[in-house]
Protein backbone atom coordinates (compact mmCIF):
# COMPACT_ATOMS: atom_id res chain seq x y z
CA UNK A 1 0.00 0.00 0.00
CA UNK A 2 2.83 2.36 1.14
CA UNK A 3 4.92 1.92 -1.95
CA UNK A 4 2.85 3.45 -4.76
CA UNK A 5 3.02 6.62 -2.95
CA UNK A 6 6.57 6.33 -2.62
CA UNK A 7 7.52 5.43 -6.05
CA UNK A 8 5.31 8.17 -7.19
CA UNK A 9 7.42 11.26 -5.24
CA UNK A 10 10.67 9.08 -6.56
CA UNK A 11 9.31 9.57 -10.27
CA UNK A 12 9.22 13.47 -9.91
CA UNK A 13 12.70 14.22 -9.55
CA UNK A 14 13.59 11.03 -12.19
CA UNK A 15 11.33 12.22 -14.75
CA UNK A 16 12.62 15.78 -14.50
CA UNK A 17 16.23 14.70 -14.61
CA UNK A 18 15.50 12.56 -17.78
CA UNK A 19 14.02 15.63 -19.15
CA UNK A 20 17.23 17.42 -18.71
CA UNK A 21 19.79 14.94 -19.81
CA UNK A 22 17.82 14.05 -22.92
CA UNK A 23 17.40 16.21 -26.13
CA UNK A 24 17.91 16.91 -29.22
CA UNK A 25 21.61 17.79 -28.32
CA UNK A 26 23.57 15.27 -26.80
CA UNK A 27 25.29 16.31 -23.47
CA UNK A 28 27.21 13.79 -21.92
CA UNK A 29 27.45 12.92 -18.21
CA UNK A 30 29.98 15.56 -16.92
CA UNK A 31 28.91 18.14 -19.27
CA UNK A 32 25.70 17.87 -17.90
CA UNK A 33 27.19 17.62 -14.54
CA UNK A 34 29.87 20.85 -15.12
CA UNK A 35 26.04 22.35 -16.80
CA UNK A 36 23.57 21.76 -13.68
CA UNK A 37 26.70 23.11 -11.28
CA UNK A 38 26.61 26.16 -13.67
CA UNK A 39 30.34 25.29 -14.69
CA UNK A 40 31.85 24.58 -17.97
CA UNK A 41 30.62 25.10 -21.51
CA UNK A 42 28.32 28.24 -21.93
CA UNK A 43 26.12 26.78 -25.04
CA UNK A 44 25.92 23.00 -22.70
CA UNK A 45 24.87 25.74 -19.64
CA UNK A 46 22.44 27.70 -22.13
CA UNK A 47 20.87 24.25 -23.41
CA UNK A 48 20.63 23.10 -19.55
CA UNK A 49 19.16 25.81 -17.83
CA UNK A 50 17.75 28.11 -20.54
CA UNK A 51 15.78 25.43 -22.70
CA UNK A 52 15.50 22.06 -20.91
CA UNK A 53 14.57 22.82 -17.19
CA UNK A 54 12.05 25.38 -18.20
CA UNK A 55 10.90 22.84 -20.72
CA UNK A 56 11.08 19.91 -18.51
CA UNK A 57 8.84 21.86 -15.68
CA UNK A 58 6.47 23.49 -18.09
CA UNK A 59 5.84 19.95 -18.89
CA UNK A 60 5.45 18.96 -14.93
CA UNK A 61 3.44 21.80 -14.15
CA UNK A 62 1.05 21.26 -17.22
CA UNK A 63 0.42 17.63 -16.47
CA UNK A 64 0.30 18.54 -12.61
CA UNK A 65 -2.58 21.01 -13.28
CA UNK A 66 -4.35 18.49 -15.84
CA UNK A 67 -4.40 15.22 -13.50
CA UNK A 68 -5.44 17.58 -9.90
CA UNK A 69 -8.04 19.36 -12.53
CA UNK A 70 -9.40 15.18 -13.51
CA UNK A 71 -8.95 14.26 -9.98
CA UNK A 72 -11.46 16.79 -8.25
CA UNK A 73 -14.13 16.68 -11.53
CA UNK A 74 -14.34 13.03 -11.26
CA UNK A 75 -15.65 13.03 -7.33
CA UNK A 76 -17.19 16.57 -8.13
CA UNK A 77 -19.35 15.15 -11.28
CA UNK A 78 -19.74 11.45 -9.97
CA UNK A 79 -18.25 10.15 -13.44
CA UNK A 80 -15.54 8.48 -14.02
CA UNK A 81 -15.00 9.95 -17.60
CA UNK A 82 -14.62 13.56 -16.27
CA UNK A 83 -11.72 14.79 -17.60
CA UNK A 84 -10.68 18.77 -17.88
CA UNK A 85 -11.82 18.86 -21.36
CA UNK A 86 -15.29 18.13 -20.16
CA UNK A 87 -15.86 21.72 -19.07
CA UNK A 88 -15.81 22.90 -22.19
CA UNK A 89 -12.85 24.96 -21.14
CA UNK A 90 -10.30 23.46 -23.29
CA UNK A 91 -12.50 23.91 -26.21
CA UNK A 92 -13.37 27.04 -25.65
CA UNK A 93 -9.57 28.05 -25.54
CA UNK A 94 -8.77 26.22 -28.56
CA UNK A 95 -11.41 28.03 -30.63
CA UNK A 96 -9.69 31.48 -29.28
CA UNK A 97 -5.90 29.87 -29.99
CA UNK A 98 -6.99 29.54 -33.29
CA UNK A 99 -8.67 32.17 -34.34
CA UNK A 100 -6.01 34.38 -33.47
CA UNK A 101 -3.55 32.26 -35.40
CA UNK A 102 -6.20 32.67 -38.07
CA UNK A 103 -5.59 36.25 -37.63
CA UNK A 104 -1.89 36.10 -37.55
CA UNK A 105 -1.50 37.98 -34.05
CA UNK A 106 1.79 37.68 -31.72
CA UNK A 107 2.05 34.92 -29.29
CA UNK A 108 0.64 36.97 -26.83
CA UNK A 109 -2.07 37.96 -28.53
CA UNK A 110 -2.50 33.95 -29.29
CA UNK A 111 -2.72 33.63 -25.28
CA UNK A 112 -5.63 36.70 -24.67
CA UNK A 113 -7.27 35.26 -27.19
CA UNK A 114 -7.01 31.29 -25.45
CA UNK A 115 -7.65 33.15 -22.49
CA UNK A 116 -10.52 34.74 -23.60
CA UNK A 117 -12.17 31.24 -25.04
CA UNK A 118 -11.78 29.99 -21.74
CA UNK A 119 -13.22 32.42 -20.17
CA UNK A 120 -16.33 32.44 -21.82
CA UNK A 121 -16.35 28.74 -22.05
CA UNK A 122 -15.85 28.61 -18.06
CA UNK A 123 -18.66 31.05 -17.58
CA UNK A 124 -21.09 29.73 -19.48
CA UNK A 125 -20.74 26.14 -17.81
CA UNK A 126 -21.07 28.55 -14.27
CA UNK A 127 -24.04 30.25 -15.43
CA UNK A 128 -26.03 27.42 -16.42
CA UNK A 129 -25.21 24.79 -13.49
CA UNK A 130 -25.12 27.24 -10.66
CA UNK A 131 -28.90 27.71 -9.09
CA UNK A 132 -30.27 29.26 -6.10
CA UNK A 133 -30.38 25.11 -4.55
CA UNK A 134 -26.59 25.04 -5.43
CA UNK A 135 -24.49 23.10 -8.35
CA UNK A 136 -25.90 20.82 -10.06
CA UNK A 137 -23.47 18.29 -11.33
CA UNK A 138 -25.56 17.10 -14.32
CA UNK A 139 -25.87 20.38 -15.52
CA UNK A 140 -22.44 21.30 -15.90
CA UNK A 141 -21.86 17.75 -17.14
CA UNK A 142 -24.35 18.57 -20.08
CA UNK A 143 -23.31 22.52 -20.83
CA UNK A 144 -19.56 21.36 -20.94
CA UNK A 145 -20.26 18.68 -23.49
CA UNK A 146 -22.48 20.66 -25.38
CA UNK A 147 -20.12 23.88 -25.20
CA UNK A 148 -17.27 21.34 -26.34
CA UNK A 149 -18.90 19.86 -29.22
CA UNK A 150 -19.87 23.31 -30.13
CA UNK A 151 -16.04 24.61 -29.83
CA UNK A 152 -15.12 21.99 -31.64
CA UNK A 153 -17.44 22.48 -34.63
CA UNK A 154 -15.79 25.97 -34.74
CA UNK A 155 -12.44 24.61 -34.18
CA UNK A 156 -13.41 22.31 -37.46
CA UNK A 157 -14.49 25.03 -39.61
CA UNK A 158 -10.93 27.67 -38.74
CA UNK A 159 -9.11 23.98 -39.57
CA UNK A 160 -11.04 23.93 -43.34
CA UNK A 161 -10.89 28.00 -44.08
CA UNK A 162 -7.12 28.34 -42.89
CA UNK A 163 -4.52 28.43 -45.34
CA UNK A 164 -2.51 25.32 -45.40
CA UNK A 165 0.94 26.67 -44.35
CA UNK A 166 -1.18 27.55 -40.81
CA UNK A 167 -2.54 24.06 -40.56
CA UNK A 168 0.07 22.05 -38.97
CA UNK A 169 0.67 24.88 -36.34
CA UNK A 170 -2.66 24.71 -35.92
CA UNK A 171 -2.88 20.83 -35.13
CA UNK A 172 0.32 20.87 -33.05
CA UNK A 173 -2.19 23.50 -30.51
CA UNK A 174 -5.10 21.11 -30.58
CA UNK A 175 -2.81 17.66 -29.92
CA UNK A 176 -0.82 19.57 -26.90
CA UNK A 177 2.44 20.75 -27.91
CA UNK A 178 4.71 22.30 -25.08
CA UNK A 179 7.29 23.60 -27.64
CA UNK A 180 6.23 27.11 -27.42
CA UNK A 181 5.66 27.01 -23.57
CA UNK A 182 7.61 30.08 -22.18
CA UNK A 183 8.41 30.78 -18.71
CA UNK A 184 6.70 27.76 -16.42
CA UNK A 185 6.78 29.84 -12.93
CA UNK A 186 3.33 31.42 -13.14
CA UNK A 187 1.78 28.02 -13.78
CA UNK A 188 3.76 26.23 -11.28
CA UNK A 189 2.45 29.15 -8.86
CA UNK A 190 -0.98 27.77 -10.32
CA UNK A 191 -0.35 24.70 -9.53
CA UNK A 192 0.90 25.02 -5.91
CA UNK A 193 -1.73 27.58 -5.52
CA UNK A 194 -4.34 24.81 -6.76
CA UNK A 195 -3.22 21.78 -5.03
CA UNK A 196 -3.16 23.03 -1.79
CA UNK A 197 -6.28 24.56 -1.52
CA UNK A 198 -8.02 21.42 -2.89
CA UNK A 199 -6.24 19.40 -0.57
CA UNK A 200 -7.09 21.62 2.32
CA UNK A 201 -10.92 20.22 1.24
CA UNK A 202 -9.52 16.68 0.76
CA UNK A 203 -11.54 15.47 4.09
CA UNK A 204 -14.98 17.08 3.24
CA UNK A 205 -14.28 15.49 -0.78
CA UNK A 206 -13.93 12.13 1.11
CA UNK A 207 -17.46 12.52 2.66
CA UNK A 208 -19.12 13.67 -0.89
CA UNK A 209 -18.83 10.05 -1.60
CA UNK A 210 -21.94 9.52 0.21
CA UNK A 211 -23.51 11.58 -1.76
CA UNK A 212 -24.69 15.59 -1.14
CA UNK A 213 -27.36 15.10 1.31
CA UNK A 214 -25.72 13.21 3.89
CA UNK A 215 -22.40 15.31 3.23
CA UNK A 216 -24.66 18.19 4.07
CA UNK A 217 -25.72 16.13 7.39
CA UNK A 218 -22.72 15.27 8.27
CA UNK A 219 -21.52 19.21 8.46
CA UNK A 220 -20.17 19.86 4.70
CA UNK A 221 -21.00 23.08 3.46
CA UNK A 222 -21.84 21.56 -0.15
CA UNK A 223 -22.51 24.33 -2.09
CA UNK A 224 -19.11 26.26 -1.08
CA UNK A 225 -17.25 23.18 -1.09
CA UNK A 226 -18.54 22.70 -4.96
CA UNK A 227 -17.62 26.55 -5.53
CA UNK A 228 -14.08 25.96 -4.62
CA UNK A 229 -13.27 22.40 -6.06
CA UNK A 230 -14.99 23.57 -9.65
CA UNK A 231 -13.39 26.92 -9.32
CA UNK A 232 -10.06 25.07 -8.34
CA UNK A 233 -10.57 22.32 -11.89
CA UNK A 234 -11.12 25.52 -14.23
CA UNK A 235 -7.94 27.63 -13.17
CA UNK A 236 -5.80 24.59 -13.35
CA UNK A 237 -7.50 23.44 -16.61
CA UNK A 238 -7.01 27.21 -17.99
CA UNK A 239 -3.28 27.35 -16.85
CA UNK A 240 -2.38 24.07 -18.16
CA UNK A 241 -4.17 24.64 -21.55
CA UNK A 242 -2.52 28.08 -22.09
CA UNK A 243 0.94 26.36 -21.38
CA UNK A 244 0.76 23.50 -23.58
CA UNK A 245 -2.47 23.28 -25.88
CA UNK A 246 -5.33 20.85 -25.10
CA UNK A 247 -3.28 17.43 -23.87
CA UNK A 248 -5.61 14.49 -23.71
CA UNK A 249 -5.43 11.80 -21.27
CA UNK A 250 -3.51 13.16 -18.41
CA UNK A 251 -6.45 14.20 -16.48
CA UNK A 252 -8.56 11.52 -17.41
CA UNK A 253 -6.08 8.53 -17.09
CA UNK A 254 -3.59 9.66 -14.11
CA UNK A 255 -6.53 9.80 -11.62
CA UNK A 256 -7.99 6.69 -12.52
CA UNK A 257 -4.44 5.23 -12.47
CA UNK A 258 -3.83 5.91 -9.38
CA UNK A 259 -8.15 4.64 -7.93
CA UNK A 260 -6.85 1.70 -9.31
CA UNK A 261 -3.47 1.08 -7.29
CA UNK A 262 -5.81 1.65 -4.11
CA UNK A 263 -5.62 5.00 -3.34
CA UNK A 264 -8.55 6.67 -2.83
CA UNK A 265 -8.42 8.91 0.14
CA UNK A 266 -8.56 12.39 -1.47
CA UNK A 267 -5.61 13.80 0.88
CA UNK A 268 -3.15 11.43 -0.81
CA UNK A 269 -4.85 10.91 -4.29
CA UNK A 270 -4.71 14.87 -4.87
CA UNK A 271 -1.13 15.26 -4.46
CA UNK A 272 -0.01 12.00 -6.04
CA UNK A 273 -2.33 13.16 -9.21
CA UNK A 274 -0.46 16.22 -9.42
CA UNK A 275 3.19 14.26 -8.91
CA UNK A 276 2.08 11.52 -11.47
CA UNK A 277 0.27 13.69 -13.83
CA UNK A 278 3.74 15.96 -13.71
CA UNK A 279 5.96 13.32 -14.23
CA UNK A 280 4.26 11.61 -16.88
CA UNK A 281 4.04 14.55 -19.37
CA UNK A 282 7.65 15.84 -18.57
CA UNK A 283 9.08 12.24 -19.58
CA UNK A 284 6.05 12.29 -22.60
CA UNK A 285 7.30 15.48 -23.58
CA UNK A 286 10.91 14.32 -23.35
CA UNK A 287 9.91 11.49 -25.35
CA UNK A 288 8.27 13.91 -27.96
CA UNK A 289 11.51 16.17 -28.33
CA UNK A 290 13.52 12.88 -29.05
CA UNK A 291 12.24 10.29 -30.65
CA UNK A 292 12.32 12.02 -34.35
CA UNK A 293 15.15 14.69 -33.41
CA UNK A 294 15.84 17.27 -34.53
CA UNK A 295 11.59 16.97 -35.10
CA UNK A 296 8.68 17.27 -32.50
CA UNK A 297 6.51 15.55 -32.05
CA UNK A 298 2.92 16.76 -30.68
CA UNK A 299 3.24 15.45 -26.71
CA UNK A 300 -0.30 15.22 -26.77
CA UNK A 301 -0.16 11.92 -29.39
CA UNK A 302 2.83 10.57 -26.50
CA UNK A 303 0.46 10.86 -23.66
CA UNK A 304 -2.10 9.01 -25.13
CA UNK A 305 0.46 6.29 -26.71
CA UNK A 306 1.09 5.89 -22.83
CA UNK A 307 -1.67 6.20 -20.85
CA UNK A 308 -4.34 4.65 -22.89
CA UNK A 309 -2.04 0.91 -22.66
CA UNK A 310 -1.16 2.32 -19.28
CA UNK A 311 -5.04 2.45 -17.90
CA UNK A 312 -5.97 -0.86 -20.04
CA UNK A 313 -3.21 -3.06 -18.30
CA UNK A 314 -4.22 -1.80 -14.98
CA UNK A 315 -7.85 -2.76 -15.86
CA UNK A 316 -7.32 -6.34 -17.31
CA UNK A 317 -5.06 -7.00 -14.50
CA UNK A 318 -7.63 -6.11 -11.73
CA UNK A 319 -10.35 -8.06 -13.49
CA UNK B 1 -35.27 21.23 21.48
CA UNK B 2 -36.48 20.67 17.78
CA UNK B 3 -39.42 22.44 17.02
CA UNK B 4 -41.80 22.54 14.24
CA UNK B 5 -44.93 25.39 14.09
CA UNK B 6 -47.05 25.49 10.96
CA UNK B 7 -44.79 23.37 8.82
CA UNK B 8 -45.97 22.81 5.75
CA UNK B 9 -44.18 20.32 2.69
CA UNK B 10 -45.67 18.79 -0.30
CA UNK B 11 -44.32 17.30 -3.62
CA UNK B 12 -45.09 18.43 -6.94
CA UNK B 13 -48.62 19.04 -6.79
CA UNK B 14 -49.11 16.57 -3.48
CA UNK B 15 -49.68 18.27 0.00
CA UNK B 16 -47.67 15.96 2.28
CA UNK B 17 -47.70 18.11 5.49
CA UNK B 18 -50.17 20.91 6.59
CA UNK B 19 -49.52 22.98 9.32
CA UNK B 20 -47.72 20.48 12.03
CA UNK B 21 -46.44 21.76 15.20
CA UNK B 22 -44.30 19.23 16.34
CA UNK B 23 -41.92 19.81 19.24
CA UNK B 24 -39.27 16.74 20.24
CA UNK B 25 -37.84 17.09 23.11
CA UNK B 26 -34.41 15.57 24.89
CA UNK B 27 -35.49 12.07 25.86
CA UNK B 28 -38.36 11.68 24.25
CA UNK B 29 -38.43 8.59 21.22
CA UNK B 30 -41.00 9.30 18.65
CA UNK B 31 -42.17 6.40 16.02
CA UNK B 32 -43.18 8.71 12.54
CA UNK B 33 -45.88 6.11 10.85
CA UNK B 34 -47.49 6.70 7.36
CA UNK B 35 -48.11 5.16 4.86
CA UNK B 36 -45.43 4.77 1.60
CA UNK B 37 -45.58 8.21 -0.17
CA UNK B 38 -47.44 9.89 2.82
CA UNK B 39 -44.38 11.91 3.68
CA UNK B 40 -41.74 10.58 5.83
CA UNK B 41 -39.33 11.40 4.52
CA UNK B 42 -40.03 14.85 3.26
CA UNK B 43 -40.78 15.48 7.19
CA UNK B 44 -37.52 13.96 7.97
CA UNK B 45 -34.79 15.34 4.93
CA UNK B 46 -37.13 19.34 6.33
CA UNK B 47 -36.35 18.77 10.24
CA UNK B 48 -32.92 17.81 8.96
CA UNK B 49 -32.39 21.28 7.18
CA UNK B 50 -31.69 19.09 3.99
CA UNK B 51 -34.88 20.93 2.26
CA UNK B 52 -37.23 24.04 1.73
CA UNK B 53 -39.97 24.18 3.55
CA UNK B 54 -43.22 25.55 1.61
CA UNK B 55 -44.41 27.22 5.11
CA UNK B 56 -44.11 27.56 8.76
CA UNK B 57 -40.61 27.13 10.39
CA UNK B 58 -38.22 24.82 12.14
CA UNK B 59 -36.42 25.89 14.96
CA UNK B 60 -33.44 24.38 17.41
CA UNK B 61 -32.65 25.31 21.06
CA UNK B 62 -34.96 28.48 19.38
CA UNK B 63 -33.27 29.61 17.13
CA UNK B 64 -34.31 29.24 13.28
CA UNK B 65 -32.42 25.74 11.16
CA UNK B 66 -31.21 28.28 8.76
CA UNK B 67 -28.81 30.59 11.08
CA UNK B 68 -26.84 27.55 11.80
CA UNK B 69 -23.86 26.79 10.31
CA UNK B 70 -23.51 22.89 8.36
CA UNK B 71 -20.54 21.90 10.90
CA UNK B 72 -22.58 22.77 13.96
CA UNK B 73 -25.85 21.49 13.08
CA UNK B 74 -23.59 18.28 12.04
CA UNK B 75 -23.03 18.11 15.94
CA UNK B 76 -26.78 18.86 17.12
CA UNK B 77 -28.75 16.46 14.47
CA UNK B 78 -27.53 12.85 12.98
CA UNK B 79 -29.73 12.00 10.14
CA UNK B 80 -29.74 8.68 8.75
CA UNK B 81 -30.94 8.79 5.29
CA UNK B 82 -32.89 5.74 3.17
CA UNK B 83 -31.30 6.07 0.20
CA UNK B 84 -27.42 7.01 0.16
CA UNK B 85 -24.62 6.52 -2.67
CA UNK B 86 -22.91 3.07 -2.10
CA UNK B 87 -19.62 3.56 -3.87
CA UNK B 88 -17.55 4.02 -0.80
CA UNK B 89 -14.30 2.90 -1.42
CA UNK B 90 -12.65 2.30 2.33
CA UNK B 91 -13.28 -0.08 4.97
CA UNK B 92 -16.64 -0.79 7.23
CA UNK B 93 -13.89 0.87 9.80
CA UNK B 94 -13.08 3.63 7.43
CA UNK B 95 -16.91 4.51 6.55
CA UNK B 96 -17.97 4.50 10.17
CA UNK B 97 -15.13 6.97 10.81
CA UNK B 98 -16.54 9.45 8.50
CA UNK B 99 -19.36 10.10 11.53
CA UNK B 100 -16.19 11.58 13.22
CA UNK B 101 -16.21 14.86 10.24
CA UNK B 102 -18.16 17.43 12.31
CA UNK B 103 -15.54 16.39 15.09
CA UNK B 104 -12.52 16.24 13.23
CA UNK B 105 -10.17 19.61 14.11
CA UNK B 106 -8.06 18.87 11.10
CA UNK B 107 -6.48 16.34 8.81
CA UNK B 108 -3.29 15.33 10.06
CA UNK B 109 -3.72 14.46 13.59
CA UNK B 110 -4.91 11.04 14.45
CA UNK B 111 -8.30 11.13 16.07
CA UNK B 112 -7.74 8.20 18.89
CA UNK B 113 -10.74 8.99 20.25
CA UNK B 114 -13.24 8.83 17.23
CA UNK B 115 -11.25 5.48 16.45
CA UNK B 116 -12.23 3.99 19.56
CA UNK B 117 -15.89 4.99 19.74
CA UNK B 118 -16.10 3.24 16.27
CA UNK B 119 -14.61 0.45 17.23
CA UNK B 120 -17.04 1.00 20.11
CA UNK B 121 -19.84 0.91 17.36
CA UNK B 122 -18.92 -1.55 15.36
CA UNK B 123 -18.67 -4.15 18.17
CA UNK B 124 -21.82 -2.97 19.60
CA UNK B 125 -23.64 -3.74 16.00
CA UNK B 126 -22.04 -7.03 15.32
CA UNK B 127 -19.46 -5.76 12.94
CA UNK B 128 -16.62 -5.85 14.92
CA UNK B 129 -15.43 -9.06 12.23
CA UNK B 130 -16.32 -6.76 9.55
CA UNK B 131 -13.72 -3.61 10.23
CA UNK B 132 -11.03 -4.15 8.04
CA UNK B 133 -13.72 -5.78 5.05
CA UNK B 134 -14.58 -3.68 2.08
CA UNK B 135 -17.67 -1.53 2.90
CA UNK B 136 -19.15 -2.59 -0.63
CA UNK B 137 -18.66 -5.91 0.16
CA UNK B 138 -21.18 -6.04 2.95
CA UNK B 139 -25.07 -7.32 2.48
CA UNK B 140 -27.71 -5.34 2.68
CA UNK B 141 -28.47 -5.58 6.09
CA UNK B 142 -24.84 -5.32 7.69
CA UNK B 143 -24.88 -1.90 5.17
CA UNK B 144 -27.38 -0.82 7.31
CA UNK B 145 -26.07 -1.36 10.32
CA UNK B 146 -22.85 0.19 9.24
CA UNK B 147 -24.90 3.27 8.54
CA UNK B 148 -26.22 2.91 11.71
CA UNK B 149 -22.93 3.61 13.39
CA UNK B 150 -21.84 5.96 11.65
CA UNK B 151 -24.56 8.04 12.78
CA UNK B 152 -24.33 6.78 16.27
CA UNK B 153 -20.95 8.27 15.83
CA UNK B 154 -21.56 11.17 14.66
CA UNK B 155 -22.62 11.86 18.43
CA UNK B 156 -25.61 14.31 17.91
CA UNK B 157 -28.07 15.55 20.39
CA UNK B 158 -31.08 14.55 18.02
CA UNK B 159 -31.26 11.14 15.90
CA UNK B 160 -33.19 11.79 12.81
CA UNK B 161 -33.90 8.31 11.44
CA UNK B 162 -35.66 7.23 8.12
CA UNK B 163 -36.51 3.23 8.43
CA UNK B 164 -33.53 2.73 10.42
CA UNK B 165 -34.84 -1.11 10.39
CA UNK B 166 -34.48 -1.55 6.70
CA UNK B 167 -33.35 -4.82 5.48
CA UNK B 168 -32.52 -5.99 9.47
CA UNK B 169 -33.18 -9.35 10.12
CA UNK B 170 -35.43 -10.04 13.72
CA UNK B 171 -32.65 -9.94 16.07
CA UNK B 172 -30.82 -6.84 14.69
CA UNK B 173 -34.30 -5.00 14.84
CA UNK B 174 -34.51 -5.63 18.31
CA UNK B 175 -30.86 -4.71 18.77
CA UNK B 176 -31.11 -1.63 16.98
CA UNK B 177 -34.34 -0.56 18.71
CA UNK B 178 -33.21 -1.23 22.13
CA UNK B 179 -30.04 1.08 21.06
CA UNK B 180 -31.84 3.88 20.57
CA UNK B 181 -34.34 3.54 23.02
CA UNK B 182 -30.81 3.42 25.29
CA UNK B 183 -29.91 7.11 23.45
CA UNK B 184 -33.56 8.56 24.16
CA UNK B 185 -32.77 7.02 28.15
CA UNK B 186 -29.33 9.11 28.04
CA UNK B 187 -31.42 12.38 27.24
CA UNK B 188 -30.81 12.08 23.31
CA UNK B 189 -33.99 12.90 20.88
CA UNK B 190 -34.86 10.21 18.56
CA UNK B 191 -37.77 10.17 15.68
CA UNK B 192 -37.75 7.09 13.46
CA UNK B 193 -39.56 6.60 10.87
CA UNK B 194 -41.06 2.93 11.36
CA UNK B 195 -43.41 0.13 9.21
CA UNK B 196 -43.83 -1.84 12.60
CA UNK B 197 -46.12 -0.65 14.77
CA UNK B 198 -45.16 -3.36 17.23
CA UNK B 199 -41.75 -1.92 17.06
CA UNK B 200 -42.92 1.73 17.99
CA UNK B 201 -45.69 0.56 20.99
CA UNK B 202 -42.83 -1.48 22.69
CA UNK B 203 -40.06 1.56 22.51
CA UNK B 204 -41.44 4.76 21.53
CA UNK B 205 -43.33 7.08 24.01
CA UNK B 206 -44.26 9.15 21.48
CA UNK B 207 -45.91 8.63 17.60
CA UNK B 208 -46.44 10.61 14.85
CA UNK B 209 -49.25 9.28 12.37
CA UNK B 210 -49.05 11.26 9.11
CA UNK B 211 -52.16 10.76 7.04
CA UNK B 212 -52.54 11.09 3.29
CA UNK B 213 -53.26 14.34 2.45
CA UNK B 214 -51.55 16.78 4.80
CA UNK B 215 -53.44 15.64 7.76
CA UNK B 216 -51.16 14.37 10.75
CA UNK B 217 -52.03 13.35 14.30
CA UNK B 218 -49.34 13.09 17.31
CA UNK B 219 -49.11 12.19 20.61
CA UNK B 220 -48.24 9.85 23.18
CA UNK B 221 -47.86 6.07 21.54
CA UNK B 222 -50.44 4.70 24.14
CA UNK B 223 -53.09 7.22 22.86
CA UNK B 224 -52.14 7.28 19.15
CA UNK B 225 -51.53 3.08 18.22
CA UNK B 226 -54.80 2.00 18.39
CA UNK B 227 -56.31 -0.87 16.39
CA UNK B 228 -58.81 1.74 14.93
CA UNK B 229 -55.91 4.51 14.20
CA UNK B 230 -53.93 2.15 12.14
CA UNK B 231 -56.65 1.06 9.91
CA UNK B 232 -57.51 4.89 9.15
CA UNK B 233 -53.53 5.28 8.53
CA UNK B 234 -52.94 2.12 6.51
CA UNK B 235 -56.43 2.11 4.93
CA UNK B 236 -56.76 -1.86 5.69
CA UNK B 237 -58.14 -4.15 8.16
CA UNK B 238 -56.08 -5.13 11.03
CA UNK B 239 -56.67 -7.74 13.79
CA UNK B 240 -54.81 -8.38 17.13
CA UNK B 241 -51.89 -10.51 17.22
CA UNK B 242 -52.44 -14.01 17.75
CA UNK B 243 -50.07 -16.81 18.81
CA UNK B 244 -48.30 -16.86 14.96
CA UNK B 245 -47.03 -13.39 14.96
CA UNK B 246 -43.63 -13.06 17.11
CA UNK B 247 -42.37 -9.68 18.29
CA UNK B 248 -38.43 -10.31 19.79
CA UNK B 249 -38.55 -9.75 23.56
Amino acid sequence: MKTVPILVVALVPASLALAIAFGSVELGPAQLADALLGRGDEIAREIVWGVRAPRALAGFACGGLLALAGALLQVLLRNPLADPTILGVSGGAAAGALAAMLLGVSAAGLNLAALAGASIAAGAVFAFSLGRSGWNPYRVLLTGVALASGFGALVGLMLSLAPSSQVQGMLFWLLGDLSPAGDPSAALAVLAACAALAFSQSAALDVMILGEDKARSLGVAVTRLQSIAFGCATLATVAAVLLGGSIGFVGLVVPHLLRLSGIHRHSVLLPLAACLGGSLLALADTLARTVAAPAELPVGVITAMIGVPALLFLLARLR
Amino acid sequence: MLEASGLGLSAGSRELVRALDLSLAPGQFWALLGRNGAGKTSLILALAGLRPLQSGAIALAGAPLSTYRRGELARRIGVLLQDEETDFWGSVFDYVMLGRYPHSKNAWSRDEEGAAGARRRLAELDLADHAAQGYRTLSGGERQRARIAQVLLQDADILLLDEPLQHLDLRHQAQVMRTFSGCAASGKTVLAALHEPGHAARHCGFSVLLYDAGRASLGRSSDMLTQANLEALYQCPLEAAGARSFLPS
